[in-house]
């Protein structure tokens, strides 16, 4: 009986751990898309004139 | 899997940590968003002049991820009156998956950040308009309307019809008529359309004791309304065909989808009570749902294909 409830605790654990993980790549990919929404809109604002600048 | 357990208010709590990212995603309530960046695009389009493709994307994004913020901050808010509703029960707080604390914490961010976002990358116009948008929406309609009138749908619509607004507010940077003509068209569409759904769910909605229209004022009296308000609607489709930002096809088209709608409230006005109402209600809804869709489809499809200064004769 004991035994069956260590198991259960076990199994409980794993699903916590690979729901956390999976919600942590999750935040990851979002904020990688930030990162290079950013960049993106930067280009296209600056447009040629991102080269353009005194140095 | 959730771990869950039941307060001594009857409420059920969820187990921390236990949410799935499906379940973070179905907190944005992804059909209504699917609807807010439709329209929005809408007015991004249909406003004059051009947009880089990168930056209709941007807005739309930070609309889209505003528009879910608010979903998410009204199933944190309601999560005990959803939880009496068959319709809303197996939503994430109610059904435990997710704390409300963790929506809360999931949902600002994405609120705060959206308008941040719009704003540094597009204009801030566009910012100011999303962010009362998200306002409106939490504070107006889900805190202080939603349990006290049944005018609730009524004021509160405001709130789903402003993408349109805040699209050609990002396209332009300005607020103009023809994009408060497409405001009215979605804020009149709101009563018939959720008064439909109401008609067939007041005893959900009585038992969350919400005063939706049927609830309070009783069906007689909500079927006239929605009768008023569709006849009301028809002509209001029809406007931006006659101002001269849709084309004859639009102004066809639109005409002849507002007398449809009309008669489909007309169905439901004379409609005897019990089974009958109901199904005539539940036509209405669906209907209501085409003619947005398709009110608002047609004016895109003009401005894609380059329609919209076509007019009587060519």
């Amino acid at each position: 009986m004991a035994e069956k409830q260590q198991d259960n605790e076990v199994e409980i654990e794993e699903e916590f751990f690979r729901r956390r993980r999976a919600r942590s790549y999750a935040i990851a990919a979002i904020l990688l898309g930030l990162v290079v929404l950013f960049y993106v809109v930067t280009i296209v604002k600056l447009g040629p004139g991102i080269l353009d600048r005194p140095f | 899997m959730s771990d869950t357990s039941v307060d001594i208010s009857g409420e059920t709590t969820a187990a921390s940590g236990f949410g799935e990212v499906a379940d973070y995603f179905a907190l944005l309530k992804p059909r209504v968003m699917s609807l807010v960046v439709f329209t929005a695009l809408v007015g991004l389009v249909v406003a004059p002049g051009s947009m880089h493709p990168i930056m209709a994307f941007t807005s739309l994004l930070c609309i889209a991820i505003g528009a879910g913020a608010s979903g998410a901050l009204n199933m944190w808010y309601e999560s005990d009156i959803d939880a009496k509703m068959s319709r809303t029960a197996g939503r994430p707080i109610p059904s435990g998956r997710i704390s409300r604390q963790e929506a809360l914490a999931f949902a600002m961010p994405l609120a705060i950040g959206s308008v941040l976002v719009l704003g540094t990358l597009v204009n801030w116009v566009a910012a100011a308009l999303l962010a009362f948008t998200i306002l409106f929406y939490v504070l107006v309609y889900t805190v202080w309307l939603k349990r006290i009138t049944p005018q609730n749908i009524v004021i509160g619509g405001a709130a789903g019809a402003l993408p349109p607004v805040v699209g050609w507010a990002a396209a332009t940077g300005t607020v103009s008529l023809e994009s408060l003509v497409l405001f009215a068209i979605i804020f009149i569409w709101t009563p018939p359309h959720f008064w439909a759904l109401a008609l067939y769910r007041s005893g959900d909605y009585a038992r969350a004791g919400i005063p939706m229209m049927p609830v309070v004022a009783g069906e007689k009296s909500t079927k006239k309304q929605m009768l008023i308000y569709a006849a009301l609607l028809a002509p209001i489709g029809v406007l931006p065909w006659m101002m001269g930002f849709a084309g004859i096809i639009y102004g066809v088209l639109s005409g002849i989808l507002g007398l449809v709608f009309l008669g489909f409230a007309w169905r439901v006005f004379v409609s005897d009570t019990g089974k009958s109402t109901t199904v005539a209600a539940r036509r209405l809804f669906t209907c209501s749902l085409f003619y947005l869709f398709l009110i608002f489809a047609i004016l895109l499809g003009e401005q894609v294909f380059g329609l919209e200064t076509m007019t009587v004769g060519f």
